[in-house]
């Protein structure tokens, strides 16, 4: 099967691929456009390690053919840092010690900063039934839970709302 | 863990997917959501030469009230069931078993339509759509047909639609006042497949008595079984706690689960046994008799 050529939006900007229709978005994050933040586990959906933003929602980039992504937004770890600072969900993973290795810490990132945006002040139940969708093997989720109800918070508090444009 | 190639096909409207089908026969699949198709692929257990991509075709995401029933588009997401408002209030038990499916991530792509024709036995929308036995509207370029979920589900991961066809729509009935609902479920981490799972619907009549009643259980067949006629014998009925205990045991007591990695057949039927009870319970609860 021969190479097609089509156009991503990743981080907001238009990229130029030409990649087989077998080749999953992940790998063309990754390999096509050196996005390597996205990390890839178990590429059948269960580790939640690859979760990008399509359209500000989280979904599994090894479950998605990039030929499919044409004219959605796709969003990955590398712009959620915003001018040289961390967001608060990844200032909380920091401050918190939510991460060890960080082999699912950007799954994570990403699936949490729209999972908040949907629900802002999420129970603690409430935060594992969604973390239930990323494995990690170091914490044991509890650092993770913790930094999830921080970040809800810092978010939710008045003067990080006057800071923000 | 890389699927084998195929050709790719977007098909705008449904009558160009169909055309697509119409081409390609059983070479072809459908891609909706992609959120089991796509992990069979890369791990080659499915491996179609042609995939033809119907995510673009936007009049299939639809959730709309229409009298005492509510159609669903095919490509209808499992977070816009759990969220949508209309669904909550006239038929909280598919939002309830629509917020139970997967994960987060994998509820905001999976779709009802691609639930349905991978029919896993064990999945929440089946077993939904054979607790009502809902209507299933299938589209083809010969024309339309309306399959009902008890025939529509033939087996494990078969249905009824033939290569050339595309599950379009799927209607569920409202909920009515005076009528509980319970969707329990067992499985050993959150988001997987339910080892057992019921669901239950229960109408009460004026005078406190069982004037409808539904069962379904799912995990214990080839596909979500519904119970009809033994719900029919406990119609008329007071729904005392012998009432929830006879049907509890007299549905575990017809299983005829086979015996597997993930549990065995004793303890699948002791599972619909449990799960029916709490069930019950659930629905009369939520009716305030109990």
């Amino acid at each position: 099967m021969s190479n097609i050529s089509f156009q991503l939006t990743v981080n907001g900007v238009a990229r130029e691929v030409l990649v087989e229709p077998r080749k999953l978005l992940s790998d063309v994050l990754r390999e096509d456009l050196r996005l390597t933040g996205t990390h890839v586990g178990c590429e059948h959906g269960v580790c939640g390690a690859c979760t990008v933003q399509v359209d500000g929602r989280p979904m599994r980039s090894c479950l998605l053919f990039a030929v499919q992504m044409q004219g959605n937004q796709i969003t990955t770890i590398e712009a959620v840092m915003k001018n040289g600072e961390y967001s608060p969900m990844q200032q909380a993973l920091h401050d918190e010690h939510g991460l060890q290795c960080g082999f699912c810490t950007p799954g994570i990132v990403m699936t949490f900063e729209a999972y908040l945006k949907e629900n802002p002040d999420p129970t603690d139940e409430e935060i594992a039934e969604a973390l239930s969708g990323n494995l990690c093997r170091c914490t044991g989720y509890q650092n993770i839970i913790k930094a999830v109800r921080m970040a809800a918070a810092k978010m939710n508090s008045p003067k990080n709302q006057e800071v923000e444009p | 863990m890389k699927p084998a190639p195929f050709s790719y096909h977007a098909a705008q409207t449904l009558d160009e997917a169909f055309a697509l089908l119409q081409a390609h026969g059983d070479e072809a699949r459908i891609l909706a959501g992609g959120q089991s198709l796509t992990p069979m692929m890369n791990m080659r257990m499915a491996r179609p030469t042609h995939l033809v991509d119907i995510g673009g075709i936007e009049d299939l995401a639809y959730i709309r009230g229409n009298g005492d029933r509510i159609e669903i588009g095919a490509l209808t997401r499992h977070y816009q069931l759990e969220q949508s408002s209309l669904v909550q209030r006239v038929c909280p038990i598919l939002a309830a078993a629509a917020r139970n499916i997967g994960h987060y991530a994998i509820r905001q792509r999976g779709t009802i339509g691609g639930s349905l024709a991978h029919a896993d036995p064990a999945a929440e929308l089946p077993l939904m759509a054979v607790l009502f036995d809902t209507e299933i509207e299938i589209g083809s370029g010969a024309g339309n047909r309306v399959v009902m979920a008890s025939d529509f589900l033939v087996s494990i991961y078969t249905t009824a639609l033939e290569p050339n066809e595309i599950l379009t729509q799927v209607v569920f009935p409202t909920l009515v006042a005076g009528e509980g609902w319970g969707f329990r479920w067992v499985s050993r981490r959150v988001g997987d497949f339910a080892i057992v799972s019921v669901a239950v619907t229960v109408k009460l009549d004026s005078s406190g008595r069982v004037e409808r009643l539904r069962l379904a259980v799912g995990g214990v067949d080839a596909k979500p079984l519904a119970l009809g006629q033994l719900a029919d014998a406990y119609v008329g009925q007071g729904p005392g706690s012998r009432w929830v205990e006879a049907i509890a045991e007299e549905a575990a007591g017809q299983m005829q689960p086979g015996s597997d990695l993930h549990a065995s057949a004793e303890y699948r039927r002791e599972l619909t046994q449990v799960l029916l009870r709490r069930a019950l319970r659930d629905a009369l609860d939520r009716l305030g008799k109990h």
